[in-house]
């Protein structure tokens, strides 16, 4: 289970999360939409720390840290409790496809390279890219190196999976096969937060849905009720525009 | 007498490549130590190390700021008048000392440049799967910082070979001042510093030879 509260980041006088609170039961799915720049992407990277957050208490797992205080080895506990999916991949540019999903379990898990391996195999099958295993990312379209960027996040085998936009940098056409991993995940019960635009997906797989405005929690709530009967009006007001601009309306 | 005396030539290149080792040696050793000295000292300028940061800004001014001959000369002749210990120190050693302080200064700025150089979404990836700091140097920056720089500490592991030439100014017989003796004894010093130009041309082309090979490898994940 995973716990936020009070969690507040700053960058210089603009503050971009405003206190938040949220918890997170094992084997939910959590889409959290709203405006750009209200602090949803930030939200994610002070989960893994790659921000650090300035007050706030977090709990993931059996570890609980106050963020003020957090050591190095609370924060590389924190990380390896918590996988990340970015929006631009972030593949290891100097490994292939096998190796990018192996480099954790060898390097932070202390797997022998061997088992590592098989594992990442194991993976790449999963994801339906066992033919690109030797392949680096520069010769992988967008959507076979954001599902490698998936499979990398499933090997740590974390708590929580955070994906931030992960169909943000994609070309249309390999949206979907990015959006079908993640729903076949979400079938396996694979905890995860996801920051996304694709109401579609929100609305088809998420248990709640978060809707984020000015660095705070304005409602959440299961997609049905949110999408449908919206009680805030920023809520109404963002659903409104990005519904219109989307292919398949929310009915 | 001919323009060129060809025989001459041939049969001075088997004396002079007897000396070709101790050069090919300062170089390499030159080489290795400036490289480790030349990453500490990257690592230093990247990380910003307080009080270190300083220290190295200042030594690479001071190696870049003056020329290598003087450093030479300054290790070799004015050394040991300091430190009574350095009356032992021998022309070869002075060489290697004096290049590797030289080039580490050169080295570490390019080396700096490549290690920023690379992307901080690599980094990031690095640190959201949970390695340290160390780890994510070691594994994933430095490899891709290698790539960028190979060409150009090539250029100056190239321009080393040459600088070794110096020696001979600190009565080591290297190959340029092996060239000199023979030159002085037949006196035929076009015939003789044609012969060694063209030995470290060879030489030269050779190792740039091996960059071309060297980068096509290093390159090999990022062909599209």
């Amino acid at each position: 289970m995973i716990k936020v509260q009070g969690l507040v980041k700053r960058f210089g006088a603009a503050t971009v999360l405003d206190g938040i609170d949220l918890e997170i039961q094992q084997g939910e799915i959590i889409v959290v939409i709203g405006p750009s720049g209200t602090g949803k992407s930030t939200l994610l990277r002070c989960l893994n720390f790659l921000e650090r957050p300035d007050a706030g208490w977090l709990q993931v797992g059996d570890l609980s840290v106050d963020v003020t205080q957090a050591r190095k080895a609370d924060i590389l506990a924190l990380r390896r409790r918590t996988a990340f999916v970015f929006q631009n991949y972030a593949l290891f540019a100097n490994k292939t496809a096998l190796e990018n999903i192996a480099e954790g379990l060898i390097v932070v898990n202390r797997w022998t390279k061997a088992r590592a391996h098989a594992r990442a195999r194991e993976i790449l099958e999963r994801i339906g890219l066992a033919d690109k295993a030797d392949a680096y990312p520069a010769s992988l379209s967008g959507g076979q190196q954001q599902r490698v960027g998936i499979g990398r996040a499933m090997a740590a085998q974390a708590e929580v999976i955070l994906f931030d936009e992960p169909t943000s940098s994609l070309d249309p056409e390999w949206v979907e096969e990015v959006l079908s991993l993640m729903k076949q995940l979400a079938r396996e019960r694979q905890t995860m937060l996801v920051v996304t635009h694709e109401m579609g997906f929100a609305r088809d797989v998420a248990d709640r849905v978060i809707f984020m405005d000015g660095g705070r929690i304005v409602e959440q709530g299961v997609p049905s009720h949110v999408f449908t009967q919206p009680q805030d009006a920023r809520t109404r007001d963002f659903l409104r525009k990005v519904l219109a601009s989307q292919t398949s309306p929310v009915p | 007498m001919d323009v060129l005396d060809i025989d001459y030539m041939l049969g001075l290149l088997p004396v002079l490549l007897r000396y070709l080792p101790l050069t090919l040696e300062m170089a390499a050793a030159g080489m290795v130590l400036a490289l480790v000295l030349a990453c500490l000292l990257a690592v230093i300028r990247v990380l910003a190390i307080p009080g270190l940061n300083a220290a190295t800004l200042l030594f690479i001014s001071f190696f870049r700021g003056t020329p290598l001959l003087v450093q030479l000369f300054l290790f070799y002749y004015g050394l040991p008048q300091l430190l009574a210990f350095l009356t032992q120190i021998n022309g070869i050693t002075a060489t290697i000392m004096g290049l590797t302080l030289h080039f580490s200064a050169y080295m570490a700025e390019s080396i700096r440049a490549a290690i920023v150089g690379v992307d901080r979404s690599q980094t990031e990836a690095a640190l959201s799967i949970g390695m340290t700091n160390g780890q994510l140097m070691r594994r994933i920056v430095l490899p891709q910082a290698t790539r960028v720089a190979v060409p150009t500490l090539m250029n100056y592991f190239i321009d080393m070979i040459k600088a070794t030439s110096l020696a001979f100014t600190l009565g080591v017989t290297e190959l340029m001042g092996a060239t000199q003796k023979e030159a002085a004894g037949s006196f035929l010093y076009f015939e003789a510093f044609i012969t060694v130009a063209l030995m470290y041309w060879g030489i030269v082309e050779l190792l740039a030879w091996l960059q071309r090979r060297l980068e096509k490898r290093l390159g090999e994940a990022y062909r599209r």
